[in-house]
């Protein structure tokens, strides 16, 4: 229980140490999603406006297509307003968000096998062998062959944790791990990237 | 050695795109559509006010006028109507502070005869009172505001242990039309400003049943209907009616001559408690904050200008249709394999019909190209007695639209059993009543549809009936077809009314079915619906998930669209996929004829499940190859070989045709360069290549009996001089090519609807039916649209 607490007075810190040093918008999010639970409409639409971005760059991570991350994204902002609900005020706002977004993500997946529709993104890998003379091809090529070689519970995990945002106790929240399990999670990530290249240079 | 992450993050900086604008736009918007919603139907159960309550179910009853509004270019008398209504209630919507006017209006939607010019009539204005007390203590102290205008109707609506019931939808339908409302958290549910007349008030609320009683409003006088709903679905009547009970409490002076044909049964619950004033006021303020918020926009132009601009500015924005971007020119020294599911389904060229006939070209992604082609039958050499139950036969001709590709035209045609030789069929319609089917091309025709297949079915044959609208209900228990007149009399009561609830609608049709089941049977689940579930964002994965599990069952799943307006093909398309069978949009009484009449045994009995297509291409002589259409249905490569993935069904008799536009190796209309630095792929090994450089691709088909768990594996190597197509190829091409025009597509360069019109033309065939006469006149209709 004690350690429970904790957590939240961390986790509010947290949120409060990165609002001050990046921006002043993100300081309400909290606040605002309140507002938008208890049915301000501008209140929802503002949050929605400010973390799209947000939204679709997790949804690329976590799908490696541009166009499925336009559908995850679409699906995660329709399930949105339903989920305003879920929010008790204690967790942080992001990890809330990306809890949302998470099972928005799961529930697509689990719809793409039973619906046989192509899986595009970092399931396919032949997509991605279509390479054009870019730059950002090139990386994406690359990207692209490293997630495929990962799981979903590690590509997820990668997702959340990769762009430095989210601490590994917030990302534990998320995923409804324990913290040790996601720090677990990225060493094996290591591990599998390491094979993946030696194997790759090594022919 | 670098940090494996830190590659990864720098990775993920460099290739995360930006999101799309128009996308972003469109999604905001519509979140905030779905957020007030799900705050409209919140506010009712949180909230004990009947402003709000009232006007949630205004938008409600809005939605439905405009679903009307969205259907048509020429509207019937009835719509304009509809359409004055909405133009009004924007303007009130958006300038008054009070929803009590939008009220007012609103009625005018329903009304015969509304006054564009005057959309608050003002001595309505002057009567809006303070706070209304809660619905029943208003009716009994007499402190209602309603008093100057029209009369309240309200109510009450417990459960058997005369708990209150929030969420309940309620119907106030009368000679003008229909309004919709829900319960409250204390149960109760108020319409205010009705006009004088007979109603009939009908509450629904899933897995509880539904109930209804008729009341006479008189001017000025308030009605109260109060409700008990038991959860036990009752076989008294056709739609589980349950007990109504009047409460004595609430009701005026002399009201209640009109509900004496349905007395009540249990003593009254006693009334609400009067709701806390600080309800009151936080929804007065929650409804100001409203009124501010749409104050700030300045009201659209279009909300004052004639009817005709209100239905232009709202397209179809309210259908969802299901499809991905055309699949791209694939190289095959790269990527030799193509893999997917074939697809029966037909409902998409049924959607582009219905446009075109209304005089708009359909939107792209409306326009699924195989679903084009696979409408029309093909008169594909069938397969014989034994063996397989369908047959591949495979031509290869010249590109119509590009002389320096071929296509590769796969077609496969199931085998027709004997007509007497069909097992015995259980059918289970399960029809969507909800209150947007009530329009002469949804509900009516749905009626007339299954008339038309009632007369194709054989006396062993059983057939029940589900409804749902709010409730789900058991209109027709499992009765024999040669029953004919107890069918057609359950046909016939269907009505369209109150909100949709599909989830429980199909349990309750899944129940019945396996109930129906017997070995050596085929049972089938045939919903029937405009596409709306209603049921939220989440609920149609739910419902997706509990059709694909109920396939494993043996009962499969088809689904017929209505209407249009509101269809969400989308949904359409992943429960028909799920539950083993095929989607098709009934949009005329003659497709009704072709779906279940001439092709009805190819709806009922599939004939091979979980039929997958893989092309092998042989780089040596194909350099590049493009599936026209399919894009829903691609798989990956390792799931061909995977029982466990689903794919599509083939059913009786039908054919089913896959089109690839190859460009032979060394062709001027190869589009990728070589790479400098790959091996030459191209490059055959040794004498097996040479052996081999004759084929074209290398065809393999994978399928399972039906009910049998292990799939059956067809291989065919394809070669160059397979053989040229004939009529049924030509047509095939001439609609995948119209298709592509539809789409927009790169690849049909300079060819114009000219050119599809006079290849369909050139081959039509025997076409028995005149499907492809019928595909011409799309076509021209197309070509002038498109100009």
């Amino acid at each position: 229980m004690a350690e429970a607490v904790q957590h939240v007075v961390e986790a509010r810190w947290a949120s409060v140490g990165r609002c001050s040093s990046v921006t002043g918008v993100a300081m309400g999010d909290e606040d605002l999603l309140q507002a938008a639970a208890a049915g301000d409409r501008r209140a929802f639409s503002e949050l929605l406006e400010l973390h799209y971005d947000r939204i679709f760059r997790f949804s690329f991570r976590l799908t490696g297509s541009r166009e499925e991350a336009e559908d995850l994204t679409q699906d995660i902002c329709l399930a949105l307003p339903a989920k305003l609900k879920s929010f008790r005020g204690k967790a942080r706002f992001t990890t809330w968000l990306y809890r949302v977004a998470m099972n928005a993500a799961h529930d697509r997946r689990r719809r793409a096998v039973s619906r046989t529709k192509a899986a595009e993104g970092w399931g396919d890998i032949e997509m991605s062998r279509r390479a054009e003379a870019t730059d950002r091809a090139v990386d994406l090529d690359w990207l692209r062959r490293s997630m495929a070689v990962l799981p979903d519970d590690l590509r997820d995990t990668v997702a959340l944790t990769i762009d430095g945002e989210m601490t590994h106790r917030e990302a534990a929240e998320v995923l409804g791990i324990s913290e040790g399990t996601v720090s677990w999670r990225l060493s094996e990530v290591r591990k599998r990237l390491r094979a993946m290249w030696q194997e790759e240079t090594g022919r | 050695m670098t940090d494996p992450l830190d590659d990864l993050k720098r990775a993920f900086e460099r290739s995360t795109p930006e999101p799309d604008t128009e996308r972003r736009k469109a999604n905001l918007a519509r979140a905030q559509e779905v957020f007030d919603r799900v705050q409209g139907v919140d506010a009712e159960q949180r909230r004990t006010d009947d402003r709000t309550h009232t006007w949630a179910g205004i938008e409600q009853g809005v939605r439905h006028m405009l679903k009307a509004l969205t259907s048509r270019p020429v509207l019937a008398t009835a719509g304009v109507v509809a359409a004055v209504g909405l133009t009004v209630l924007l303007v009130t919507a958006t300038r008054d502070e009070t929803p009590r006017s939008s009220v007012v209006v609103a009625d005018a939607g329903v009304a015969p005869a509304p006054v564009p010019e005057t959309p608050a009539p003002p001595e309505r204005e002057e009567t809006d009172p303070g706070p209304p007390p809660s619905k029943v203590m208003a009716a009994a102290d007499g402190d209602d505001p309603d008093e100057a205008g029209g009369s309240t109707v309200g109510g009450r609506v417990v459960d058997d242990e005369g708990e209150p019931v929030p969420g309940v939808s309620v119907t106030l339908s009368g000679a003008s039309g229909e309004r919709f409302g829900l319960t409250d958290n204390s149960g109760s549910y108020r319409f205010p400003d009705v006009a004088p007349g007979d109603y009939s008030v009908k509450v629904a609320l899933e897995g509880m049943g539904e109930a209804d009683a008729a009341v006479r409003a008189a001017a000025g006088d308030r009605r109260s209907v109060d409700f008990t709903l038991q959860a036990a679905i009752r076989e008294e009547t056709v739609t589980g009616m349950s007990p109504v009970t009047v409460t004595a409490e609430a009701r005026a002076e002399d009201d209640w001559s009109a509900l004496a044909s349905r007395p009540g049964r249990t003593a009254a619950p006693p009334p609400a408690a009067e709701p806390p004033v600080v309800a009151e006021s936080a929804v007065r303020e929650s409804r100001m904050r409203v009124a501010a918020w749409s104050a700030a926009e300045p009201p659209p132009p279009e909300a004052v200008s004639p009817p005709v601009d209100v239905r232009i500015a709202r397209p179809t924005r309210t259908e969802a249709f299901a499809n991905e971007p055309a699949s791209p020119v694939k190289v095959a020294g790269e990527e030799p394999v193509s893999t997917f599911s074939i697809d029966v389904d037909t409902a998409s060229y049924s959607v582009v019909r219905s446009s075109l006939m209304n005089g708009y070209l359909p939107s792209p992604e409306s326009v699924r190209i195989e679903e084009l082609v696979n409408y029309f039958p093909y008169a594909y050499p069938a397969p014989g007695e034994r063996g397989a139950p369908f047959r591949p036969t495979v031509t290869v001709s010249e590109t119509p639209w590009n002389p320096d590709t071929l296509l590769m035209h796969i077609g496969i045609q199931g085998r027709q059993p004997e007509a007497d030789d069909r097992p015995p069929v259980n059918l289970v319609f399960l029809i969507d009543t909800s209150g947007s089917m009530n329009q002469p091309n949804k509900l009516p025709l749905l009626v007339q549809s299954f008339r038309l297949m009632l007369g194709q079915l054989d006396r062993a044959d059983e057939v029940a009936i589900v409804t749902y609208a709010g409730s789900a209900g058991l209109a027709l228990d499992a009765t024999a077809s040669s029953d004919r007149g107890a069918i057609l009399a359950a046909l016939d009561r269907l009505r369209a009314s109150g909100s949709t609830a599909g989830a429980a609608g199909v349990q309750l049709a899944y129940q019945t079915a396996a109930g129906m089941a017997a070995d050596g049977e085929v049972t089938r689940v045939i919903l029937a619906t405009d596409g709306d579930f209603n049921v939220g964002i989440s609920d149609p994965e739910e419902l997706d998930d509990f059709i694909a599990r109920q396939r494993d069952s043996g009962i499969y799943l088809s689904v017929l669209g209505f209407g249009r307006g509101n269809l969400d093909d989308a949904t359409m398309q992943a429960l028909a996929q799920s539950g083993n069978g095929q989607a098709a949009y009934i949009d005329t009484l003659s497709e009704a004829q072709k779906v279940l009449v001439d092709q009805l045994t190819g709806t009922l009995f599939p004939i091979a499940d979980d039929v997958k297509i893989q092309v092998e291409f042989n780089p040596a002589a194909v350099a590049e190859y493009r599936l026209i259409g399919y894009e829903t249905r691609s798989l990956r490569r390792e799931d061909f070989n995977n029982d466990r993935v689903d794919a599509g069904e083939i059913g009786a008799g039908h054919s089913v045709t896959a089109i690839y536009e190859v460009t032979p190796a060394g062709s001027p209309a190869v589009l990728h360069d070589a790479l400098r630095y790959a091996d030459r792929v191209a490059e055959p090994p040794g004498a097996a290549g040479e052996r081999r450089a004759g084929e074209l691709a290398f065809l393999r088909l994978r399928y399972k009996e039906p009910g049998e768990d292990a799939s059956r594996l067809i291989e065919l190597p394809i070669v160059r001089d397979a053989g040229r197509g004939g009529s049924e190829q030509g047509f095939a091409a001439a609609i995948a090519g119209f298709g592509q025009l539809l789409r927009g597509s790169v690849y049909t360069g300079s060819w114009t609807f000219a050119d599809a019109i006079a290849l369909a033309e050139a081959n039509t065939g025997d076409d028995r039916f005149g499907y492809r006469r019928e595909a011409v006149t799309l076509m021209r209709l197309a070509e002038s649209l498109f100009r």
